[in-house]
């Protein structure tokens, strides 16, 4: 195919083949490094010149990178790659057996935790048949309450923290057909309609033109709606174990959810530290895409540092994920260990930032529930509406719930016990 | 008509409009200016992103044109526009006077009277000196819709008008984007164009950018000014000042006739570097008076 070899590449091939194979070092780091950039590349070192090793490394980053993120990586490559290529080729080498062995290891471990979460989560055994008293009166109501409300009413009521394996699986069904509805806003932007306020210049003379300047009809056009963003932050810390997993089932079905729904879904767990989780929530298959969450945020089950980890939000992140009026999702119980001041200074620079603030609590399970923690009173004024979100029903109500503006939940009555 | 043949020269030339800039900024321009790709200049604001493509189209003798981008930017107003207001008199006024031709009234109203040039269309029109420089600023301030219309014209710098036909641009312009990155800018559009991440400069930078800015600014003054603010940038803030604040903040001394920084001066020009309450508020009483040391401290041994 010689005619596809565009004619002014230069007539070095070892310079050629050294940049593609360093292109392919990139590839294998995760930089994205199509061949279409290879060519860049050495069009754009033939016309930069050798004259001096930084302008050929400014030259190779000018074409290769595309995100501020990349370019400690790409640094390290290509003081890695043209030192000598050979250490990278070798070093590609090992790692390539290693690699695989990987995968197979991630898959065991995958299946071992399935496994374990089978065995660790029937806490309360599944008797079928209690044998006598020596069971408590879960039991008893347990029969009790089968008799009177069909198992899926009753599932959607049950608490996610009090579910046995296969109440949570069942219930990460039911989970995944669960929406959260939204109601798109206007936007700038114009579409054609008969009853619009706006009158459509451009088209309506255009169609006069097609009868020579008479106008027969005065075109309109109305704002066109548009989707705003959501912006999920989950705790994932040891208050809120069993609880942050189901909540990231319902996440995943919202994010993957088909049809006329949120612009964009971003998705952060913190609980130490702040991890952003959105890319792998796009993956189809639930399991991959939480497994995959599981291992980039690696404070499951620890502290709580929330003040801590939305301060990290609103200075790296907020200004990249919240433009044009996100909602934001707090799913937290508020127990926090630091000082409440920062708190309250960083909910409110959350609020100013957001559309809406929801703070789902999982707290509010017991009815009389008081604000009394530090964190929780710190938190409270700020948020815009606070709703319980400890079973499928009350995730249901919230769905209901987000498509109304001015709904404020719980919030209200909680804020006269705080006084 | 001014060309660049080394990275040198550009620097150089851009010095001399008073831009200073690093070697890997002066690569990409470089590069842009010789392969004819646009580029797209990423970072935080105030760091002079906006400033070099006025630089270089005065430094390169070339007219500067502007696209300002804003949510719901759409062709109509990137492009070209028709006068509907006139063009409706010109259809009132010959049926009044009688006798309508259709085809020449047609060729009439849709006629380069009644167009109104935007932005991107001005910058295809052959223009002296040169092709002009397209600044298109602020693009992740748009929404994808427009990104996806922007990919198509600056791969074949072309537009064409069903009235009056294409419009081809003798010679493609020299295009710079720039981002806050207030959005992620789709990849499509950033692979057409050489990537810079404009990051704030150091301590001899900013003084280099100073003094060639506000070169009023006795030298003691610039290097307390440059220090605090650099000190500044480490500290947690929800806004980080940029280049473009130094520079005021250092017009406004010199306004007030101030020789030295002390916390009282500090405390009372403090809106001219940070633009956001909680910022302010974290910096009032000993917190400025600290930092004023510190920077200080980095200064002795100078």
């Amino acid at each position: 195919m010689a005619e596809n070899i565009p004619p002014d590449l230069p007539d070095n091939p070892r310079l050629t083949r050294n940049i593609t194979h360093f292109a392919r070092a990139l590839r294998k780091a995760g930089l994205l490094a199509g061949p279409g950039r290879v060519v860049d590349a050495i069009r754009a070192v033939e016309a930069a010149g050798f004259t001096r090793r930084e302008d050929f490394f400014h030259t190779l980053r000018a074409c290769f990178i595309s995100r501020p993120e990349h370019r400690a990586v790409f640094a390290q490559i290509f003081r890695l790659y043209w030192r000598d290529p050979r250490y990278m080729e070798h070093m590609m080498a090992m790692l390539l057996p290693a690699m695989r062995g990987v995968q197979e290891e991630r898959a065991a471990q995958a299946a071992e935790r399935r496994a374990a979460e089978a065995l660790l989560d029937g806490i309360t055994p599944e008797t079928p048949t209690p044998e006598g008293g020596e069971d408590d009166e879960e039991s008893e109501i347990e029969v009790d309450a089968s008799l009177t409300m069909s198992r899926e009413e009753r599932l959607r009521r049950l608490d996610f923290e009090q579910m046995s394996s296969d109440e949570s699986a069942e219930a990460r069904r039911m989970l995944a057909r669960l929406t959260l509805p939204v109601r798109p806003v206007a936007s700038r932007r114009g579409q054609a309609s008969p009853q619009g306020a706006r009158i459509d210049a451009r088209k309506t003379l255009r169609a006069a033109m097609r009868r020579g300047g008479e106008m027969r009809r005065i075109h309109r056009a109305r704002p066109r709606p548009r989707w705003p963003n959501l912006v999920v932050l989950c705790d994932i810390s040891g208050s809120m174990s069993q609880y942050s997993r189901m909540v990231l089932y319902f996440l995943h079905a919202v994010a993957n959810h088909k049809g006329a729904g949120w612009a964009r879904v971003h998705a952060f767990t913190f609980g130490t530290r702040l991890t952003n989780i959105t890319r792998h929530l796009a993956t189809r298959d639930v399991d991959a895409a939480l497994a995959a969450a599981g291992r980039q945020a690696r404070d499951w089950e620890g502290g709580t540092r929330i003040a801590a980890c939305l301060h990290e939000f609103n200075r790296d992140w907020s200004r990249r994920v919240m433009g044009g009026g996100a909602v934001v999702l707090l799913i937290t119980d508020g127990l926090e260990r630091d000082a409440p001041e920062t708190l309250a200074r960083e909910m409110q620079r959350l609020q100013l930032s957001a559309r809406r603030l929801i703070w789902l609590n999982p707290l509010l399970r017991w009815d009389q529930f008081a604000p009394r923690a530090r964190g929780i009173r710190a938190m409270l004024p700020y948020v815009d509406s606070l709703r319980a979100g400890h079973s499928i029903a009350t995730l249901e109500a919230l769905g209901v719930a987000i498509s109304q503006p001015d709904d404020i939940g719980e919030k209200a009555r909680l804020m006269t016990v705080l006084g | 008509m001014k060309i660049y043949t080394s990275i040198d020269e550009v620097q150089a030339g851009l010095a001399g409009q008073g831009y200073v800039c690093d070697r890997a900024l002066a690569t990409v321009v470089y590069l842009a200016l010789t392969l004819g790709r646009p580029l797209f200049l990423e970072g935080e604001a105030g760091t002079g992103k906006t400033e070099i493509a006025k630089a270089l189209a005065v430094a390169l003798g070339r007219r500067l044109i502007r696209l300002q981008c804003y949510e719901g930017l759409d062709a109509a107003s990137a492009v070209y526009e028709w006068n509907f207001a006139e063009q409706m008199i010109a259809i009132r006024a010959a049926e009044a006077a009688g006798g309508v031709d259709r085809e020449r009234l047609t060729h009439e109203l849709f006629s380069e009277d009644f167009l109104i040039e935007r932005p991107l269309l001005q910058a295809m029109r052959p223009q002296e000196g040169g092709a002009p420089v397209l600044l298109i600023d602020e693009i992740d301030r748009t929404d994808e819709p427009f990104e996806a219309f922007l990919l198509e014209a600056l791969s074949d710098f072309q537009v064409t008008i069903p009235e009056m036909g294409t419009i081809r641009a003798p010679a493609p312009p020299i295009v710079v984007l720039t981002s806050n990155r207030t959005r992620e800018v789709h990849d499509a559009l950033k692979r057409r164009c050489l990537y810079h991440w404009v990051d704030y400069p150091d301590f001899e930078r900013e003084m280099e950018i100073l003094h060639a800015r506000a070169p009023e600014a006795a030298a003691r003054l610039s290097r307390q000014v440059v220090a605090f603010v650099q000190r500044l940038r480490t500290e947690d803030l929800f806004k980080k000042p940029g280049v473009a604040e130094t520079i005021d903040w250092a017009k406004c001394l010199l306004a007030l006739d101030v020789i030295d920084l002390s916390p009282e001066v500090i405390a009372d020009t403090l809106g001219a570097i940070l633009k956001y309450q909680d910022d302010i508020q974290k910096l009032q009483g000993s917190e400025a008076r600290r930092i004023l040391d510190e920077a200080r401290a980095t200064l002795e041994p100078a």
